[in-house]
């Protein structure tokens, strides 16, 4: 496992080392691999870039696209941009922490479902909109979270 | 080249999308009809016309046919390739529009270089790098009149003359595409639709500023827009129109890509530097403005995505046509995301000077339900709430300051009646504390302090001096914090406060929401008249609080009522009122 690793962080070292300012791009890329950032993997990065370790987490927990905790099998991308705050966004919210007894930025104890609630997704014209993983809804009423969540797995 | 394009759409909101079925019978009939090389449909993601029906759009005349029956496709087919309108069947054409940034978006194949250049692109980078020195094009956007497109709207030719003035081994130019704020989009439209159109904004940049290396900053939240990018830069290193020696000229440029990753302080130039350079998005004290000492201490200039639209528009058509459009002091167009609670919301790109009225109610086609509009907010967190006595101002940067708001990057937001100005002003200033960086004092604690205020406004647990309170927090915030968005945090509250003060003071004195939106001062009720007793609210009620039995009938007690609405929610009798 260390192994694998020291080779990933390695490789993504390599990649970005000649380039100012490669913090943020090789967390990007952890992330996207990883799904978050986790903590044995920033010890290694900061061994090998020779930052402290401190500097790392300064800026994982300053940027809110970054994560250190595991996410859940599903994202749940519930929108609170404006349009989407006038037209009932925190009543889908709500709806969502109800049923899943989850707040925003939590996990389902059985690692089913990640509650988050983002700013813009950018199809206002939409209003109000959730996404589940790649999957966007649209025009959506609070009566039909129940049937939208029971299509990407179970509500248990 | 097709003579026409038609782009395909079902925008209706049930769950069976019949794009797919259209586009083959069209397909089919285009084939039979042998009108393949004239005529092509094109299935679009998005069409900017939302819960339509079936919607088919014409290009290059830009006729657009909505709700369409299924009998109706090869009628429009035909009227397209006899050069026709379907009378009756299409609707009017908005002509309020003029389209400079958007002037691709959704005509060309945003993948394909060569689609671009048969649109005329790269020909004003061309005539930049081969017929004028950098000092002229700099004098081109001087007389274009070009304004920064992200909010603030510093002169771009100023921006691009400091940055050239100072003498350094290297300077850098970035195209800021950080678009965070909520409700906007226009962004990415561009960056998704037309990117080269920004590349070559970008590196016409570069050139008069003398740069030799640039940076696209796009938000992790936008990966098809990053794509795009990156595939419209390597198309472009791949023509010789990036790299060394572009198009034989002795200027060389090299772009990369850099992600934002979630923190709206990073649209502010010196926190978006900060975070290029890998560290956390803090801003920093200006001057040194970034001109003189930006990125890694070198001259920097930061340009929005739609600036750079325009620049090359202008290189392409010459200032003169450019500055026709607009105001004395506001020239060209502004792309607006036009949402909320209007009838047709989606992207319009209008001429500036336009008035607020036309384009809600010419474009945006009023409120959806027809209620009366309240206010529009312009230039979201940073901006103001614009009651709707002032609709008739005429847009521009000056008019828009003048009424407390800015025009900021481009959103829009129409709100009806049943919006509370409280409640919005809340929104907008949870947002600014939830982004708040931390660095400075009047924006890290000003921004919490006023927002414990707006909540106790909103609870009816406010007192008349509360709004003195709130007055003196926003001016010391706007004098005191250390950028924009701690200056700028306050507007939505000093606006909803100086055009709708009686609402605050029916929220304070009565205890009153008149929009019935802040939930803490409602009161739900059993309309007895009306109720079947069916049980169904007391089932649903969390906390216990509608006693009674089938027999005697059903009460809310208001000690233990939380507002939670559900009762109202499942009524099927209207029979709980909401006061």
């Amino acid at each position: 496992m260390e192994q694998k690793i020291s080779i990933e962080i390695k490789n993504l070292v390599d990649k970005w080392k000649s380039k100012e300012g490669n913090l943020i791009m090789i967390l990007h890329e952890i992330q996207n691999h990883h799904g978050y950032v986790p903590r044995e993997l920033s010890l290694e990065l900061s061994q090998m870039l020779d930052v402290p370790l401190a500097r790392i987490y300064e800026v994982i927990t300053f940027y809110n696209f970054f994560k250190l905790t595991p996410p859940g099998k599903h994202k749940i991308a519930v929108c609170m941009g404006t349009a989407c705050y006038l037209k009932g966004g925190q009543d889908l919210i709500n709806e969502v922490k109800n049923i899943l007894h989850i707040e925003p930025g939590q996990t389902t104890k059985d690692g089913q479902y990640y509650l988050d609630m983002v700013r813009c997704l950018g199809c206002c014209g939409l209003a109000p909109v959730m996404m589940i993983d790649e999957k966007v809804y649209g025009k959506v009423k609070k009566s039909e979270i129940m049937d939208i969540l029971s299509k990407h797995g179970s509500t248990d | 080249m097709f003579k026409k394009t038609i782009l395909l759409k079902d925008t209706s909101f049930s769950p069976e999308d019949k794009t797919r079925d259209v586009f083959t019978r069209c397909l089919d009939y285009l084939r039979e009809k042998q009108l393949e090389q004239d005529i092509q449909v094109v299935r679009v993601a998005d069409s900017g016309v939302y819960g339509q029906g079936l919607v088919m759009k014409v290009l290059p005349d830009a006729t657009l046919y909505v709700n369409l029956k299924d009998e109706d496709v090869t009628r429009v087919i035909d009227a397209a390739a006899q050069n026709k309108t379907i009378e009756g069947l299409a609707l009017k054409k908005a002509p309020k529009q003029i389209r400079i940034v958007l002037r691709n978006c959704g005509k060309i194949d945003p993948e394909s270089l060569e689609e671009y250049i048969a649109t005329g692109g790269y020909v004003g980078l061309k005539k930049a790098l081969l017929e004028l020195t950098p000092d002229k094009v700099i004098e081109e956007m001087k007389k274009a009149g070009l304004r920064g497109r992200g909010g603030a709207g510093y002169p771009t030719w100023m921006k691009w003359k400091f940055a050239r003035q100072v003498v350094a081994d290297q300077k850098f130019v970035i195209c800021n595409a950080d678009e965070g704020d909520p409700g906007a989009y226009m962004d990415r439209s561009v960056l998704e639709g037309d990117p080269h159109s920004v590349i070559e904004g970008l590196i016409i940049a570069a050139y008069a500023v003398g740069a030799s290396k640039g940076y696209f900053y796009i938000r992790a939240e936008y990966p098809l827009a990053v794509e795009r990018i990156q595939k419209a830069i390597d198309q472009a290193n791949a023509a010789g129109l990036l790299g060394k020696n572009i198009l034989g000229s002795a200027f060389s440029l090299d772009l990369e890509i850099r992600l934002g990753a979630g923190a709206f302080v990073c649209g502010e130039e010196t926190a978006l530097i900060a975070s290029i350079e890998g560290r956390r998005g803090t801003p920093r004290p200006r001057p040194p403005y970034p001109s003189v000492k930006g990125l890694w201490d070198k001259p920097t200039v930061i340009n929005n995505v739609e600036t750079l639209s325009n620049v090359s528009f202008i290189l392409l058509k010459g200032s003169e046509q450019f500055a026709s459009i607009g105001t004395e002091k506001s020239k060209g167009t502004k792309v607006f995301a036009v949402t909320g609670k209007v009838k047709n919301s989606g992207l319009v790109e209008v001429p500036m000077g336009i008035t607020l009225r036309e384009i809600v109610y010419d474009i945006g086609g009023g409120t959806i339900s027809g209620k009366a509009v309240k206010a529009v907010q312009t230039g979201g967190p940073s901006g103001g709430v614009i009651p709707v006595d002032a609709l008739d101002t005429q847009v521009d940067y000056e008019n828009l300051q003048k009424l407390g708001s800015i025009m900021g990057s481009g959103g829009m937001i129409v709100m009806d009646e049943e919006d509370c100005m409280v409640d919005i002003a809340k929104f907008y200033l949870g947002f600014c504390v939830d982004e708040s960086c931390g660095k400075c004092a009047p924006c890290r604690i000003g921004g919490y302090q006023m927002l414990e205020v707006l909540k106790r406004v909103a609870n009816g647990q406010a007192k008349l001096e509360d709004m003195t309170v709130l007055r003196r927090i926003s001016q010391a915030m706007q004098k005191a914090s250390l950028c924009g968005l701690g200056q700028t945090a306050a507007n939505p509250v000093l606006s909803t406060m100086k055009y709708f003060e009686s609402e605050y003071k029916q929220h304070i004195e009565n205890k009153k929401c008149p929009a019935g939106k802040c939930s803490a001062l409602s009161n739900y009720a059993i309309i007895q008249e009306k109720c079947k007793r069916c049980s169904l609210c007391q089932k649903n009620c969390p906390v216990e609080a509608i006693p009674g039995s089938r027999e005697d009938g059903f009460t809310i007690v208001q000690e233990k009522c939380i507002k939670c609405g559900r009762c109202l929610e499942v009524c099927k009798f209207k029979a709980v009122s909401k006061t």
